[in-house]
């Protein structure tokens, strides 16, 4: 046992992280806010760096490495907050021609119908109506839907092809062309999303639905590590130079404690994602993707605190890793789901 | 990185099984709480089998008396014997964990030959004289003052919280020996015999109605000067390994017997019907999530210690303590809210666990401390107020 990166997993960490700041620094992160549409010469270079093919054996033109490696640089993307239906194209490499090499874009969709809205809260019919109107009948959501190429659904048996009988769920695929949709003010600026109200043709894909949903919440959840790590390192650096009643207001108690608390987040969320990756247990993906959520999501909010006012305005980065982080923990199941599947664990 | 564990390690977790299977049931009841020294002959039976066994000091280097395994194999040995149901290493805690790894990195050749294998047989029980009443968190503000009189040092002062002060044999000492040094200067670490002339051990009730620990008053004791560890005046430093030791390894073991605890809360709240309330099952299931991740944490830092320059536990003791502690204390909670009017019954063990629970968050550093040195020693945060 030595749960620790190897000399070839730091390197290959560092090369992300430099390729990134290069490439998407801050300036290119301030100008994707306002215009939002991905960067597909960007696109092609992760490619030629190995980053779709990461995991297609070599023999097919991938790189040949596992899910560790997938994860790791994963977590660079959420450190930078790189934009982009990552995770699908990471995923759908092998599956879906011209991924790989970075040409064409695809995104995931859960399209299982969950359960009823309000099922299980215990409320009484309609109570849940109020003067907000609520999530009830809304259609699941596309990233980034003017940029892709296809949309992959992941859905339940019902409905499913004959093709897939006998599968717990299926994947389709769609062109892009093909998706109806309805706009959707998407909270997070870098990640413009749209309503899917229906699908004119799908495809059926031979893809083991389980086994690519684990994945999707594991490397979401790598990027939810990435940012809670980059929201320490920012809080930390503005209290080190930030003055305040004479002093750097990283020298009171006060800021001391809420950034030694993200650090913990942050590191409890690591090695939980870092196992995860190894063993590929469901319940070990399931307390990752967790942890890691809110890891990414208090960290945020905590380096928005340590920031005062600067952190509640446009200009500063922090509400954009909050709003990312809100969208990742809303994906590939929530806390509530998480938290009974990890209690039904304990008595399995 | 990786989890898995060599064929030559598994081997070992397999002798070690069948040793527990064999040797566990054989064991007497284990002595009530206020039975000081029933509980102190009961650990250090225990502390003699181990060493029989060649399971004593398992990991500590070859000179310093160990068996020289692999921080690996500790880790078995620590997960094994929880999960088997082993006694804990009680009355050892402050010989095994904290004293005697000090010793076997500073002390001398001669210094380990004379307090390391008693430890390891269960012969000798320390106890921690670190804290004072005025000192406390504030470690550097000790004032127990040591003066050079000949080869020994004559002692005068008091400490208090003293872990196992009652029944020990030994303390690991912190005292002045420089008054006009600077405050983290001045300060030797001694081993003084408990026997010695003008010790008194006051015990204190905790509230838990035990007397773990107690006070202690030190009036001209004699120590001699080659009861010293480390340089004079270069106590802070060892101490500083000491309390790396406490942060870094000694709560191993426990987190595997907390996720065992969790399972059997588990089950004992599907049978008892408390199970269907949703809010209290999902408690634990985030509890399983936090298990898991601490369990993997301590996987990390054992791989990091193995790494060149990592024999000495670093700051990241402090992020596994500060979480462990917390979580430990939620653990409990929730096994109130599973047991209902159980939770206020003084006679269950598990009553006694979540009360001794509370020091946690205090003891080896509060959790304030603890973020003090993760946001200064990690994070670089500046000193201050």
């Amino acid at each position: 046992m030595d749960f620790q990166l190897g000399p070839e997993q730091r390197a290959l960490r560092d090369g992300m992280r430099e390729l990134l700041a290069g490439r998407f620094g801050r300036e290119r992160l301030r100008a994707a806010v306002e215009a939002p549409a991905l960067d597909r010469a960007l696109w092609r270079e992760l490619a030629e760096a190995g980053f779709f093919a990461l995991r297609l054996p070599e023999a097919d033109g991938g790189v040949g490495l596992g899910l560790p490696e997938a994860v790791l640089l994963m977590e660079e993307t959420g450190r930078a907050l790189l934009p982009g239906p990552l995770v699908a194209c990471q995923l759908l490499a092998g599956a879906v021609d011209g991924v790989a090499t970075g040409e064409r874009i695809v995104a995931l969709a859960e399209t299982a119908v969950g359960p009823e809205p309000g099922a299980g809260s215990g409320l009484p019919p309609g109570a849940g109506a109020g003067p907000y109107p609520g999530a009830a009948g809304d259609g699941p959501l596309w990233e980034h839907p003017a940029d892709c190429d296809a949309l992959i659904t992941l859905g339940d048996a019902e409905g499913a092809d004959p093709v897939d009988q006998g599968r717990a769920a299926g994947a389709y695929r769609s062109a892009a062309t093909d998706v109806l949709c309805a706009p959707f003010a998407s909270v997070d600026p870098l990640t413009p999303l749209a309503r899917i109200t229906g699908i004119v043709r799908k495809t059926p894909l031979p893809l083991d639905v389980p086994r690519l949903r684990r994945e999707a919440a594991l490397l979401t959840a790598a990027q939810q590590l990435g940012s809670a790590a980059r929201t320490v390192e920012t809080a930390v650096a503005y209290a080190r130079e930030r003055e305040q009643f004479g002093a750097p207001i990283g020298s009171f108690q006060a800021v001391k404690h809420l950034c030694a608390q993200m650090l913990v987040r942050a590191e409890i969320a690591r090695s939980a994602v870092y196992a995860a990756s190894v063993t590929e247990g469901v319940l070990d993906v399931t307390a990752a993707k967790l942890l890691a959520d809110e890891a990414a999501v208090r960290n945020a909010r905590d380096c928005l605190q340590v920031h005062g006012g600067m952190g509640f305005t446009w200009e500063s980065d922090v509400h954009l890793h909050l709003k990312r982080a809100w969208l990742r923990a809303a994906r590939w199941g929530g806390v509530a789901a998480a938290e009974e599947a990890l209690a039904a664990g304990l008595i399995a | 990185m990786d989890l898995t564990y060599t064929e030559e390690e598994e081997a070992f977790r397999a002798r070690l099984r069948a040793w527990l299977a064999k040797v566990l049931p054989t064991l007497p009841a284990r002595p009530a709480a206020a039975d000081w020294p029933g509980r102190r002959a009961y650990d250090a039976a225990w502390q003699r089998m181990l060493y029989d066994a060649g399971y004593a000091g398992l990991h500590w280097p070859r000179d310093a008396g160990g068996q020289g395994a692999t921080p690996t194999q500790h880790l078995i040995f620590l997960e094994e014997t929880e999960l088997a149901g082993a006694p804990y290493v009680g009355a050892n805690f402050v010989g095994l964990l904290h004293a005697g790894p000090t010793i076997a990195v500073e002390g001398g050749s001669e210094q380990r030959a004379r307090w390391l294998p008693p430890i390891l047989r269960g012969d000798a029980i320390w106890c921690q004289g670190f804290s004072e009443p005025d000192a406390g968190s504030d470690l550097a503000a000790l004032r127990t003052k040591a003066v050079r009189d000949g080869d020994a040092y004559v002692v005068t002062g008091s400490k208090i919280w003293t872990s196992h002060a009652e029944v020990a044999d030994w303390c690991e000492l912190l005292v002045r020996t420089d008054p006009a040094a600077p405050r983290h200067r001045g300060i030797s670490w001694l081993a003084m015999p408990m026997d010695a002339p003008g010790v008194t051990v006051r015990p204190l009730r905790t509230l838990a109605g035990s007397t773990e620990f107690a006070e202690l008053f030190l009036d001209e004791v004699r120590v001699p000067v080659g009861n010293r560890v480390g340089a004079e005046n270069d106590g802070w430093r060892v101490t500083m390994v000491t309390l790396s030791f406490e942060r870094g390894t000694a709560f191993v073991g426990e987190v595997v017997a907390c996720r065992r605890v969790l399972g059997a809360l588990a089950r004992t709240a599907r049978a008892n019907g408390r199970w269907d309330d949703a809010v209290l099952r999902r408690r634990l299931g985030r509890l399983s999530a936090e298990f898991t991740a601490l369990w993997r944490l301590t996987q990390w830092n054992v791989s990091a210690a193995r790494q060149p320059g990592g024999g000495v536990p670093g700051a990241g003791g402090s992020v596994f303590k500060l979480r462990y502690s917390h979580a430990r204390q939620e653990l409990y909670d929730a096994a109130a809210e599973v047991l209902g009017a159980g939770a206020l019954d003084a006679d269950q063990e598990w009553v006694a666990d979540r009360l001794s629970s509370l020091s946690y968050t205090i003891a080896a550093g509060t959790s304030q401390i603890q973020r003090n040195i993760v946001a200064e020693r990690i994070l670089g945060l500046p000193k201050g107020r």
